[in-house]
Protein backbone atom coordinates (compact mmCIF):
# COMPACT_ATOMS: atom_id res chain seq x y z
CA UNK A 1 0.00 0.00 0.00
CA UNK A 2 2.87 2.44 -0.75
CA UNK A 3 0.81 4.79 -2.89
CA UNK A 4 -2.01 4.89 -0.39
CA UNK A 5 -2.86 7.85 1.80
CA UNK A 6 -2.33 5.68 5.07
CA UNK A 7 -4.08 6.51 8.14
CA UNK A 8 -6.28 8.98 7.90
CA UNK A 9 -8.83 10.91 10.47
CA UNK A 10 -12.81 11.90 9.87
CA UNK A 11 -13.11 15.10 10.98
CA UNK A 12 -16.71 17.40 11.91
CA UNK A 13 -17.40 20.69 10.85
CA UNK A 14 -20.63 22.16 12.90
CA UNK A 15 -23.06 24.71 11.33
CA UNK A 16 -25.16 27.09 13.35
CA UNK A 17 -26.28 28.83 10.79
CA UNK A 18 -29.56 27.46 9.45
CA UNK A 19 -30.00 26.30 6.10
CA UNK A 20 -33.10 25.83 3.75
CA UNK A 21 -34.10 23.21 1.80
CA UNK A 22 -35.61 22.89 -1.32
CA UNK A 23 -38.52 21.95 -0.29
CA UNK A 24 -38.89 24.80 2.03
CA UNK A 25 -38.19 22.73 5.07
CA UNK A 26 -34.92 24.09 7.31
CA UNK A 27 -32.31 22.63 9.48
CA UNK A 28 -31.29 25.59 12.16
CA UNK A 29 -28.00 23.59 13.15
CA UNK A 30 -26.31 20.39 11.45
CA UNK A 31 -22.86 18.82 11.06
CA UNK A 32 -20.82 17.52 8.15
CA UNK A 33 -17.78 14.95 8.66
CA UNK A 34 -15.11 15.04 6.38
CA UNK A 35 -12.02 13.72 5.55
CA UNK A 36 -9.10 15.39 3.67
CA UNK A 37 -5.99 14.37 1.76
CA UNK A 38 -2.73 16.00 0.23
CA UNK A 39 -2.11 19.44 1.48
CA UNK A 40 -3.80 22.77 0.29
CA UNK A 41 -1.66 25.08 -1.64
CA UNK A 42 0.07 28.47 -0.35
CA UNK A 43 -3.13 30.51 -3.05
CA UNK A 44 -6.06 27.36 -1.77
CA UNK A 45 -5.76 26.92 -5.69
CA UNK A 46 -5.71 22.80 -5.75
CA UNK A 47 -8.63 21.48 -3.70
CA UNK A 48 -10.48 18.83 -4.81
CA UNK A 49 -14.04 17.96 -3.83
CA UNK A 50 -15.43 14.02 -4.30
CA UNK A 51 -19.39 13.59 -4.15
CA UNK A 52 -20.61 10.46 -3.04
CA UNK A 53 -23.12 8.31 -4.55
CA UNK A 54 -26.08 6.86 -3.17
CA UNK A 55 -24.48 4.22 -0.53
CA UNK A 56 -20.82 6.21 -0.32
CA UNK A 57 -19.88 8.71 2.44
CA UNK A 58 -16.69 10.62 3.40
CA UNK A 59 -14.45 7.77 3.90
CA UNK A 60 -12.84 7.87 0.30
CA UNK A 61 -8.95 7.08 0.84
CA UNK A 62 -6.95 5.62 2.80
CA UNK A 63 -7.79 3.76 6.67
CA UNK A 64 -8.17 4.37 9.99
CA UNK A 65 -5.94 3.56 12.73
CA UNK A 66 -8.04 1.42 14.54
CA UNK A 67 -9.44 -0.25 11.87
CA UNK A 68 -7.00 -1.09 8.85
CA UNK A 69 -9.07 -2.85 6.84
CA UNK A 70 -11.63 -0.22 6.83
CA UNK A 71 -10.33 1.09 2.77
CA UNK A 72 -11.88 4.16 1.54
CA UNK A 73 -14.54 3.36 -1.18
CA UNK A 74 -12.29 5.14 -3.89
CA UNK A 75 -9.19 4.77 -2.66
CA UNK A 76 -7.98 3.28 -5.84
CA UNK A 77 -8.14 6.37 -7.56
CA UNK A 78 -7.14 8.46 -4.91
CA UNK A 79 -3.86 9.15 -3.61
CA UNK A 80 0.15 9.64 -3.65
CA UNK A 81 1.19 8.95 -7.89
CA UNK A 82 -2.61 7.61 -8.44
CA UNK A 83 -5.06 9.64 -10.48
CA UNK A 84 -6.61 11.65 -8.48
CA UNK A 85 -2.91 12.54 -7.03
CA UNK A 86 -2.77 13.58 -3.62
CA UNK A 87 1.06 14.53 -4.02
CA UNK A 88 -0.58 17.12 -6.26
CA UNK A 89 -4.11 18.19 -4.87
CA UNK A 90 -6.01 19.09 -1.59
CA UNK A 91 -8.56 16.15 -1.79
CA UNK A 92 -12.14 16.47 0.09
CA UNK A 93 -14.57 13.56 0.62
CA UNK A 94 -17.71 14.51 2.62
CA UNK A 95 -21.03 12.90 4.18
CA UNK A 96 -23.99 14.18 2.57
CA UNK A 97 -26.44 15.61 4.80
CA UNK A 98 -28.99 12.91 4.94
CA UNK A 99 -26.58 10.36 4.91
CA UNK A 100 -26.02 7.76 7.90
CA UNK A 101 -22.21 7.89 8.51
CA UNK A 102 -21.42 11.17 10.97
CA UNK A 103 -23.33 13.81 9.07
CA UNK A 104 -26.74 15.13 10.40
CA UNK A 105 -29.34 12.40 8.83
CA UNK A 106 -32.63 11.10 10.08
CA UNK A 107 -30.61 8.54 12.52
CA UNK A 108 -29.42 11.71 14.28
CA UNK A 109 -30.86 13.14 17.02
CA UNK A 110 -32.50 16.45 16.80
CA UNK A 111 -31.54 18.57 19.46
CA UNK A 112 -35.28 19.77 19.37
CA UNK A 113 -36.83 16.70 20.37
CA UNK A 114 -34.13 14.74 21.82
CA UNK A 115 -35.07 12.28 19.63
CA UNK A 116 -33.74 11.00 15.99
CA UNK A 117 -35.33 13.19 13.09
CA UNK A 118 -36.95 9.79 11.68
CA UNK A 119 -39.56 11.07 9.43
CA UNK A 120 -39.30 14.39 10.70
CA UNK A 121 -35.86 14.64 8.30
CA UNK A 122 -36.34 16.87 5.22
CA UNK A 123 -36.12 15.50 1.73
CA UNK A 124 -32.88 16.49 0.29
CA UNK A 125 -32.01 17.56 -3.07
CA UNK A 126 -28.93 17.87 -4.70
CA UNK A 127 -29.25 21.24 -5.18
CA UNK A 128 -28.97 21.13 -0.84
CA UNK A 129 -26.24 18.96 -0.77
CA UNK A 130 -24.12 21.43 -2.91
CA UNK A 131 -24.97 24.51 -0.35
CA UNK A 132 -23.77 22.56 2.43
CA UNK A 133 -20.58 21.37 0.73
CA UNK A 134 -20.27 24.70 -0.20
CA UNK A 135 -20.64 25.93 3.58
CA UNK A 136 -18.18 23.31 3.82
CA UNK A 137 -15.52 24.71 1.34
CA UNK A 138 -16.13 28.50 2.98
CA UNK A 139 -15.28 26.75 6.34
CA UNK A 140 -11.97 25.30 4.88
CA UNK A 141 -10.97 28.52 2.71
CA UNK A 142 -11.58 26.99 -0.36
CA UNK A 143 -13.19 29.48 -2.35
CA UNK A 144 -12.49 28.16 -5.55
CA UNK A 145 -12.35 24.46 -6.51
CA UNK A 146 -9.67 22.85 -8.91
CA UNK A 147 -12.47 20.33 -9.47
CA UNK A 148 -15.45 18.69 -8.43
CA UNK A 149 -15.65 14.52 -9.24
CA UNK A 150 -18.31 12.91 -8.70
CA UNK A 151 -19.65 9.44 -10.33
CA UNK A 152 -23.24 8.85 -10.78
CA UNK A 153 -25.61 10.69 -8.11
CA UNK A 154 -22.09 11.97 -7.36
CA UNK A 155 -21.48 13.42 -10.99
CA UNK A 156 -25.29 14.99 -10.14
CA UNK A 157 -23.89 16.81 -7.32
CA UNK A 158 -20.56 18.29 -9.65
CA UNK A 159 -22.85 19.10 -12.18
CA UNK A 160 -25.16 21.14 -9.49
CA UNK A 161 -21.61 22.97 -8.37
CA UNK A 162 -21.02 24.21 -12.14
CA UNK A 163 -24.42 25.45 -12.34
CA UNK A 164 -25.10 26.76 -8.50
CA UNK A 165 -21.49 28.46 -8.34
CA UNK A 166 -20.20 28.78 -11.98
CA UNK A 167 -17.27 30.54 -10.25
CA UNK A 168 -16.31 28.21 -7.89
CA UNK A 169 -15.45 25.22 -9.89
CA UNK A 170 -12.60 25.51 -12.88
CA UNK A 171 -13.37 21.21 -13.54
CA UNK A 172 -16.15 19.11 -13.54
CA UNK A 173 -15.92 15.63 -13.90
CA UNK A 174 -18.85 14.05 -14.56
CA UNK A 175 -18.48 10.59 -14.34
CA UNK A 176 -21.53 7.27 -15.15
CA UNK A 177 -23.95 9.61 -14.80
CA UNK A 178 -26.88 11.60 -16.19
CA UNK A 179 -28.68 15.16 -16.50
CA UNK A 180 -31.65 13.36 -14.60
CA UNK A 181 -33.11 10.18 -14.24
CA UNK A 182 -34.86 8.19 -16.98
CA UNK A 183 -38.10 6.57 -16.20
CA UNK A 184 -37.07 2.80 -15.78
CA UNK A 185 -34.42 4.60 -12.88
CA UNK A 186 -37.30 6.21 -11.17
CA UNK A 187 -38.98 3.12 -11.41
CA UNK A 188 -36.85 0.99 -10.09
CA UNK A 189 -36.00 3.41 -7.48
CA UNK A 190 -39.95 3.50 -6.33
CA UNK A 191 -39.88 -0.39 -6.23
CA UNK A 192 -36.58 -0.03 -3.84
CA UNK A 193 -38.44 2.73 -1.62
CA UNK A 194 -42.03 0.94 -1.75
CA UNK A 195 -39.81 -2.10 -0.23
CA UNK A 196 -38.67 -0.09 2.64
CA UNK A 197 -41.81 1.76 2.84
CA UNK A 198 -43.99 -1.47 3.00
CA UNK A 199 -41.78 -2.89 5.83
CA UNK A 200 -43.53 -3.52 9.03
CA UNK A 201 -40.43 -3.01 10.82
CA UNK A 202 -40.57 0.56 9.14
CA UNK A 203 -43.02 2.55 11.66
CA UNK A 204 -43.29 5.58 8.97
CA UNK A 205 -39.74 6.18 9.46
CA UNK A 206 -39.75 6.07 13.35
CA UNK A 207 -38.38 2.86 13.56
CA UNK A 208 -35.65 3.87 16.09
CA UNK A 209 -38.39 4.45 18.95
CA UNK A 210 -39.41 1.17 18.46
CA UNK A 211 -35.98 -0.38 18.90
CA UNK A 212 -36.47 -2.13 15.36
CA UNK A 213 -34.32 -1.35 11.80
CA UNK A 214 -36.92 -2.31 8.22
CA UNK A 215 -34.13 -5.01 7.57
CA UNK A 216 -36.38 -6.75 4.90
CA UNK A 217 -37.04 -4.07 3.41
CA UNK A 218 -33.75 -2.37 3.37
CA UNK A 219 -32.14 -5.77 2.02
CA UNK A 220 -34.70 -5.92 -0.80
CA UNK A 221 -33.96 -2.93 -1.95
CA UNK A 222 -30.37 -2.95 -2.17
CA UNK A 223 -30.99 -6.31 -4.03
CA UNK A 224 -32.43 -4.32 -6.59
CA UNK A 225 -30.16 -1.84 -6.60
CA UNK A 226 -27.58 -4.11 -6.90
CA UNK A 227 -28.74 -6.01 -10.13
CA UNK A 228 -29.39 -2.75 -11.85
CA UNK A 229 -25.94 -1.74 -11.16
CA UNK A 230 -24.11 -5.01 -12.47
CA UNK A 231 -24.56 -5.70 -16.44
CA UNK A 232 -26.46 -9.20 -17.60
CA UNK A 233 -23.02 -10.17 -19.11
CA UNK A 234 -20.75 -9.12 -15.77
CA UNK A 235 -23.41 -11.24 -13.67
CA UNK A 236 -23.43 -14.49 -15.99
CA UNK A 237 -19.81 -13.79 -16.26
CA UNK A 238 -19.62 -13.74 -12.16
CA UNK A 239 -22.33 -16.77 -11.81
CA UNK A 240 -23.36 -17.91 -14.65
CA UNK A 241 -25.97 -20.69 -13.79
CA UNK A 242 -24.28 -22.53 -11.15
CA UNK A 243 -25.49 -24.29 -8.36
CA UNK A 244 -24.17 -24.17 -4.74
CA UNK A 245 -24.69 -28.12 -4.57
CA UNK A 246 -25.10 -28.88 -7.77
CA UNK A 247 -28.42 -29.85 -7.91
CA UNK A 248 -32.30 -28.59 -7.75
CA UNK A 249 -34.32 -29.27 -4.69
CA UNK A 250 -37.33 -28.01 -5.47
CA UNK A 251 -37.24 -25.20 -2.75
CA UNK A 252 -37.38 -21.49 -1.95
CA UNK A 253 -33.82 -21.58 0.16
CA UNK A 254 -30.84 -20.10 -1.51
CA UNK A 255 -29.92 -22.75 -4.75
CA UNK A 256 -28.03 -20.85 -7.60
CA UNK A 257 -25.21 -19.07 -6.73
CA UNK A 258 -26.49 -15.07 -7.61
CA UNK A 259 -28.93 -16.14 -5.51
CA UNK A 260 -26.33 -16.52 -2.72
CA UNK A 261 -24.72 -13.06 -3.58
CA UNK A 262 -27.60 -11.14 -3.78
CA UNK A 263 -28.85 -12.25 -0.20
CA UNK A 264 -25.20 -11.69 1.55
CA UNK A 265 -25.33 -8.37 -0.18
CA UNK A 266 -28.18 -7.01 0.94
CA UNK A 267 -27.59 -8.41 4.30
CA UNK A 268 -24.29 -6.74 4.64
CA UNK A 269 -26.06 -3.52 3.44
CA UNK A 270 -29.06 -3.59 5.69
CA UNK A 271 -26.48 -4.35 8.63
CA UNK A 272 -25.00 -1.11 8.53
CA UNK A 273 -27.43 1.03 6.10
CA UNK A 274 -29.92 3.43 7.71
CA UNK A 275 -33.23 2.99 5.89
CA UNK A 276 -34.39 7.05 5.74
CA UNK A 277 -30.78 7.53 4.50
CA UNK A 278 -32.05 5.30 1.61
CA UNK A 279 -35.08 6.48 0.51
CA UNK A 280 -33.53 10.21 1.07
CA UNK A 281 -30.81 9.38 -1.53
CA UNK A 282 -32.98 7.76 -4.27
CA UNK A 283 -35.43 10.83 -4.32
CA UNK A 284 -32.72 13.13 -4.57
CA UNK A 285 -31.63 10.47 -7.54
CA UNK A 286 -35.44 11.11 -9.22
CA UNK A 287 -35.57 15.02 -8.41
CA UNK A 288 -32.68 16.02 -9.83
CA UNK A 289 -33.13 17.54 -13.20
CA UNK A 290 -31.83 20.70 -13.87
CA UNK A 291 -33.88 21.21 -17.66
CA UNK A 292 -37.08 20.85 -15.38
CA UNK A 293 -36.97 25.59 -15.30
CA UNK A 294 -35.89 25.73 -19.11
CA UNK A 295 -38.39 23.69 -20.56
CA UNK A 296 -36.66 20.35 -20.71
CA UNK A 297 -33.70 22.16 -22.90
CA UNK A 298 -30.59 21.08 -21.54
CA UNK A 299 -28.31 23.74 -23.56
CA UNK A 300 -30.34 26.45 -22.17
CA UNK A 301 -30.39 24.84 -18.35
CA UNK A 302 -26.17 24.47 -18.78
CA UNK A 303 -25.90 28.25 -20.29
CA UNK A 304 -24.55 28.85 -16.68
CA UNK A 305 -22.34 27.11 -16.45
CA UNK A 306 -18.20 28.21 -16.82
CA UNK A 307 -16.50 24.86 -15.92
CA UNK A 308 -14.28 22.62 -18.24
CA UNK A 309 -15.96 19.06 -17.76
CA UNK A 310 -14.61 16.05 -18.12
CA UNK A 311 -17.96 13.41 -19.07
CA UNK A 312 -16.98 9.84 -18.82
CA UNK A 313 -19.15 6.50 -19.40
CA UNK A 314 -19.05 2.96 -19.32
CA UNK A 315 -19.94 0.85 -22.35
CA UNK A 316 -22.28 -1.79 -19.96
CA UNK A 317 -23.70 0.79 -18.00
CA UNK A 318 -27.77 0.87 -18.50
CA UNK A 319 -28.22 2.61 -15.73
CA UNK A 320 -26.63 5.78 -16.52
CA UNK A 321 -26.12 4.82 -20.40
CA UNK A 322 -23.52 6.39 -22.86
CA UNK A 323 -26.27 8.00 -24.36
CA UNK A 324 -26.94 10.30 -20.98
CA UNK A 325 -23.54 10.90 -20.92
CA UNK A 326 -23.77 12.35 -25.07
CA UNK A 327 -26.40 14.36 -23.63
CA UNK A 328 -24.25 16.40 -21.18
CA UNK A 329 -21.82 16.58 -23.98
CA UNK A 330 -24.48 17.87 -26.30
CA UNK A 331 -25.29 20.43 -24.20
CA UNK A 332 -21.90 21.70 -23.20
CA UNK A 333 -20.62 21.75 -27.32
CA UNK A 334 -24.11 24.42 -27.42
CA UNK A 335 -22.62 26.52 -24.60
CA UNK A 336 -19.29 25.95 -26.42
CA UNK A 337 -17.68 24.71 -22.93
CA UNK A 338 -14.68 22.83 -23.03
CA UNK A 339 -15.10 19.40 -22.53
CA UNK A 340 -13.74 16.06 -23.56
CA UNK A 341 -15.71 12.48 -23.65
CA UNK A 342 -14.55 9.19 -22.85
CA UNK A 343 -16.51 6.33 -23.35
CA UNK A 344 -14.92 3.11 -21.56
CA UNK A 345 -15.23 -0.38 -22.76
CA UNK A 346 -16.37 -2.17 -19.33
CA UNK A 347 -18.78 -5.43 -18.73
CA UNK A 348 -19.31 -4.30 -14.97
CA UNK A 349 -22.55 -2.17 -15.56
CA UNK A 350 -22.71 0.85 -13.20
CA UNK A 351 -20.74 -0.17 -10.91
CA UNK A 352 -17.55 -0.22 -13.74
CA UNK A 353 -17.05 3.61 -12.20
CA UNK A 354 -15.36 2.08 -9.10
CA UNK A 355 -13.43 -0.52 -10.78
CA UNK A 356 -9.71 0.32 -11.45
CA UNK A 357 -9.92 0.18 -15.81
CA UNK A 358 -6.51 1.13 -17.38
CA UNK A 359 -8.22 3.26 -20.17
CA UNK A 360 -10.54 4.84 -17.15
CA UNK A 361 -7.94 5.71 -15.17
CA UNK A 362 -5.64 7.17 -17.41
CA UNK A 363 -8.56 8.95 -18.99
CA UNK A 364 -8.89 10.56 -15.34
CA UNK A 365 -5.22 10.96 -14.40
CA UNK A 366 -3.93 12.61 -17.96
CA UNK A 367 -6.89 15.08 -17.30
CA UNK A 368 -6.44 15.75 -14.11
CA UNK A 369 -2.40 16.47 -14.81
CA UNK A 370 -3.27 19.49 -16.83
CA UNK A 371 -5.35 20.29 -14.18
CA UNK A 372 -2.92 19.54 -11.90
CA UNK A 373 -0.32 22.29 -14.21
CA UNK A 374 -2.98 25.51 -13.61
CA UNK A 375 -2.77 25.07 -10.15
CA UNK A 376 1.22 24.92 -10.01
CA UNK B 1 7.25 21.64 -32.45
CA UNK B 2 4.61 23.62 -34.66
CA UNK B 3 6.85 23.53 -37.87
CA UNK B 4 7.45 19.76 -37.45
CA UNK B 5 3.96 18.96 -36.94
CA UNK B 6 3.22 21.04 -40.53
CA UNK B 7 6.63 19.03 -42.20
CA UNK B 8 4.68 15.73 -40.90
CA UNK B 9 1.51 16.52 -42.60
CA UNK B 10 1.81 19.06 -45.29
CA UNK B 11 -2.17 19.23 -45.52
CA UNK B 12 -2.25 20.63 -41.84
CA UNK B 13 -0.38 24.32 -43.48
CA UNK B 14 -3.47 23.76 -46.03
CA UNK B 15 -6.29 23.97 -43.80
CA UNK B 16 -4.87 26.39 -41.35
CA UNK B 17 -4.33 28.76 -44.12
CA UNK B 18 -8.24 28.38 -44.68
CA UNK B 19 -9.21 28.88 -40.71
CA UNK B 20 -10.10 32.11 -39.41
CA UNK B 21 -8.88 33.72 -35.59
CA UNK B 22 -11.25 32.47 -33.34
CA UNK B 23 -13.08 30.29 -35.25
CA UNK B 24 -14.74 27.18 -33.89
CA UNK B 25 -13.87 23.94 -35.32
CA UNK B 26 -15.10 20.28 -35.38
CA UNK B 27 -12.33 18.04 -36.37
CA UNK B 28 -13.50 14.22 -36.97
CA UNK B 29 -11.19 11.52 -36.82
CA UNK B 30 -8.74 13.83 -35.04
CA UNK B 31 -6.12 10.94 -34.01
CA UNK B 32 -4.09 12.20 -31.50
CA UNK B 33 -5.11 15.72 -31.58
CA UNK B 34 -1.79 17.43 -33.37
CA UNK B 35 -4.13 19.64 -35.76
CA UNK B 36 -6.30 20.82 -33.28
CA UNK B 37 -3.21 21.97 -31.12
CA UNK B 38 -1.83 23.11 -34.05
CA UNK B 39 -4.67 25.25 -35.03
CA UNK B 40 -5.41 26.37 -31.29
CA UNK B 41 -1.81 27.65 -30.73
CA UNK B 42 -1.73 29.47 -34.23
CA UNK B 43 -5.37 30.35 -35.09
CA UNK B 44 -6.64 30.62 -31.38
CA UNK B 45 -9.82 28.40 -32.63
CA UNK B 46 -12.36 26.77 -30.42
CA UNK B 47 -11.77 22.98 -31.31
CA UNK B 48 -13.17 19.90 -30.66
CA UNK B 49 -12.12 16.63 -31.96
CA UNK B 50 -14.43 13.58 -32.54
CA UNK B 51 -11.92 10.28 -32.19
CA UNK B 52 -12.73 6.30 -31.45
CA UNK B 53 -9.65 5.00 -30.57
CA UNK B 54 -8.70 4.51 -27.13
CA UNK B 55 -4.82 5.82 -27.37
CA UNK B 56 -5.84 8.65 -29.32
CA UNK B 57 -8.18 9.48 -26.50
CA UNK B 58 -5.28 9.77 -24.11
CA UNK B 59 -3.40 11.35 -26.12
CA UNK B 60 -5.72 14.43 -26.99
CA UNK B 61 -6.54 14.77 -23.00
CA UNK B 62 -3.11 14.92 -22.09
CA UNK B 63 -2.32 17.62 -24.72
CA UNK B 64 -5.22 19.39 -23.48
CA UNK B 65 -7.21 19.03 -26.56
CA UNK B 66 -11.13 18.65 -26.33
CA UNK B 67 -11.81 15.64 -27.71
CA UNK B 68 -15.66 13.13 -27.80
CA UNK B 69 -15.38 9.55 -28.22
CA UNK B 70 -17.61 8.17 -30.73
CA UNK B 71 -17.76 6.49 -33.90
CA UNK B 72 -18.39 8.33 -37.53
CA UNK B 73 -19.96 5.84 -39.00
CA UNK B 74 -22.46 6.51 -36.64
CA UNK B 75 -23.41 9.76 -37.64
CA UNK B 76 -23.06 13.10 -35.82
CA UNK B 77 -25.83 13.19 -34.32
CA UNK B 78 -24.25 14.47 -30.92
CA UNK B 79 -23.63 17.71 -32.57
CA UNK B 80 -26.50 20.84 -33.35
CA UNK B 81 -27.29 22.09 -36.91
CA UNK B 82 -24.48 24.86 -37.93
CA UNK B 83 -22.49 24.59 -34.69
CA UNK B 84 -19.29 24.92 -35.78
CA UNK B 85 -17.69 27.80 -38.29
CA UNK B 86 -15.81 24.51 -39.99
CA UNK B 87 -15.75 20.46 -39.90
CA UNK B 88 -13.05 19.09 -41.17
CA UNK B 89 -11.74 15.49 -41.78
CA UNK B 90 -8.33 15.03 -42.32
CA UNK B 91 -7.03 12.18 -44.06
CA UNK B 92 -10.14 10.29 -42.61
CA UNK B 93 -12.71 10.16 -45.85
CA UNK B 94 -11.28 7.16 -47.33
CA UNK B 95 -11.54 5.50 -44.22
CA UNK B 96 -15.47 5.58 -43.42
CA UNK B 97 -17.88 3.78 -44.23
CA UNK B 98 -20.90 5.70 -45.24
CA UNK B 99 -19.04 8.61 -46.87
CA UNK B 100 -22.20 9.77 -48.56
CA UNK B 101 -23.93 10.55 -45.79
CA UNK B 102 -21.16 12.11 -43.66
CA UNK B 103 -20.55 14.06 -46.31
CA UNK B 104 -24.12 15.57 -45.40
CA UNK B 105 -23.66 15.59 -42.09
CA UNK B 106 -20.43 17.96 -42.23
CA UNK B 107 -22.62 20.47 -43.97
CA UNK B 108 -25.34 20.27 -41.44
CA UNK B 109 -23.06 20.85 -38.44
CA UNK B 110 -20.69 23.11 -40.25
CA UNK B 111 -21.42 25.84 -41.71
CA UNK B 112 -17.94 24.80 -44.08
CA UNK B 113 -16.60 21.56 -44.89
CA UNK B 114 -12.84 21.10 -44.94
CA UNK B 115 -11.44 17.64 -46.30
CA UNK B 116 -8.04 16.03 -46.78
CA UNK B 117 -7.42 12.80 -48.12
CA UNK B 118 -4.50 10.73 -50.35
CA UNK B 119 -5.69 10.83 -54.22
CA UNK B 120 -5.90 7.52 -55.46
CA UNK B 121 -5.31 8.80 -58.53
CA UNK B 122 -1.57 9.95 -57.90
CA UNK B 123 0.32 8.75 -60.87
CA UNK B 124 2.66 6.13 -58.62
CA UNK B 125 -0.47 4.79 -57.08
CA UNK B 126 -1.62 4.26 -60.83
CA UNK B 127 1.58 2.51 -61.55
CA UNK B 128 1.61 0.44 -58.79
CA UNK B 129 -1.84 -1.10 -60.11
CA UNK B 130 -0.66 -0.62 -63.22
CA UNK B 131 1.88 -3.25 -62.40
CA UNK B 132 -0.20 -5.34 -60.44
CA UNK B 133 -0.43 -5.00 -56.89
CA UNK B 134 -2.64 -2.59 -54.78
CA UNK B 135 -0.91 1.14 -53.72
CA UNK B 136 1.17 0.82 -51.12
CA UNK B 137 3.23 4.76 -50.07
CA UNK B 138 3.94 7.16 -47.27
CA UNK B 139 -0.17 8.56 -47.95
CA UNK B 140 -1.51 4.83 -48.29
CA UNK B 141 1.18 2.80 -45.61
CA UNK B 142 -1.26 -0.25 -45.47
CA UNK B 143 -1.47 -3.75 -47.26
CA UNK B 144 -4.75 -4.08 -49.13
CA UNK B 145 -5.24 -6.79 -45.78
CA UNK B 146 -5.25 -4.44 -43.29
CA UNK B 147 -6.42 -1.13 -44.73
CA UNK B 148 -8.80 1.05 -42.69
CA UNK B 149 -9.49 3.08 -46.00
CA UNK B 150 -12.39 1.34 -47.61
CA UNK B 151 -13.54 4.69 -49.75
CA UNK B 152 -10.33 5.58 -51.67
CA UNK B 153 -10.77 8.03 -54.75
CA UNK B 154 -9.59 10.43 -56.85
CA UNK B 155 -9.59 14.18 -57.34
CA UNK B 156 -12.00 13.84 -59.91
CA UNK B 157 -14.25 11.06 -58.26
CA UNK B 158 -14.24 13.77 -54.90
CA UNK B 159 -15.45 16.48 -57.36
CA UNK B 160 -18.34 14.13 -58.81
CA UNK B 161 -19.39 13.34 -55.50
CA UNK B 162 -19.51 17.11 -54.38
CA UNK B 163 -21.35 18.27 -57.91
CA UNK B 164 -24.08 14.96 -56.93
CA UNK B 165 -24.70 16.46 -53.49
CA UNK B 166 -24.69 19.81 -54.66
CA UNK B 167 -21.46 20.96 -52.87
CA UNK B 168 -19.73 23.85 -53.67
CA UNK B 169 -16.01 23.71 -53.45
CA UNK B 170 -14.59 26.99 -51.90
CA UNK B 171 -10.87 26.47 -52.56
CA UNK B 172 -8.74 23.02 -53.20
CA UNK B 173 -5.06 22.33 -52.82
CA UNK B 174 -3.20 19.45 -54.32
CA UNK B 175 0.26 18.54 -52.51
CA UNK B 176 3.06 16.36 -53.57
CA UNK B 177 5.85 15.86 -51.32
CA UNK B 178 5.05 19.12 -49.24
CA UNK B 179 4.87 21.29 -52.81
CA UNK B 180 1.76 22.76 -54.60
CA UNK B 181 0.54 20.92 -57.25
CA UNK B 182 -0.86 23.36 -60.11
CA UNK B 183 -0.73 21.69 -63.32
CA UNK B 184 -2.67 18.24 -63.88
CA UNK B 185 -3.32 17.68 -60.21
CA UNK B 186 -5.12 14.63 -60.29
CA UNK B 187 -2.30 12.50 -61.76
CA UNK B 188 0.68 14.58 -59.97
CA UNK B 189 -1.03 14.76 -56.80
CA UNK B 190 -0.34 12.87 -53.75
CA UNK B 191 -3.13 14.72 -51.50
CA UNK B 192 -5.54 16.97 -51.97
CA UNK B 193 -7.43 19.34 -49.48
CA UNK B 194 -10.87 20.93 -50.00
CA UNK B 195 -12.77 23.72 -49.25
CA UNK B 196 -16.42 23.39 -49.57
CA UNK B 197 -20.16 24.28 -48.40
CA UNK B 198 -23.44 23.39 -49.88
CA UNK B 199 -24.74 25.77 -52.56
CA UNK B 200 -27.56 27.93 -52.27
Amino acid sequence: MSNSVGIVTAQRATFDTPLQFKSGAVLPRYDLVYETYGTLNADRSNAILICHALSGHHHVAGTYADDTKNVGWWDNMIGPGKPIDTDKFFVIGLNNLGGCHGSTGPSSIDPATGKPYGSSFPIVTVDDWVQAQARLADRLGITQFAAVIGGSLGGMQAMQWSLTYPERVRHVLAIATAPNLTTENIAFNDVARNAILTDPDFHGGDFYQHGVVPTRGLRLARMLGHITYLSDDAMAGKFGRGLRSGEYKFGYDIEFEVESYLRYQGDKFAAYFDANTYLLMTKALDYFDPARHTEHNLAHAFAPIKANYLVVSFSSDWRFSPDRSRELVKALLHNRRNVSYAEIQSRHGHDSFLMQDEQYFAVMRNYLNNVAKETA
Amino acid sequence: MNISIVQARPDFAAIAAWIPQGATVLDLGCGDGALLDYLKNTRQVRGYGVEIDDQNILRCIERGVNVIQGNLDEGLSGFENSAFDFVILSQTLQATRHTEALMKEILRVGREGIVSFPNFGYWKNRMQVLLGNMPVSRELPYQWYDTPNVHLCTLDDFENLCAHQNIRILGRHVITAGKDVQVMPNLRGSVAVYRFKRAD
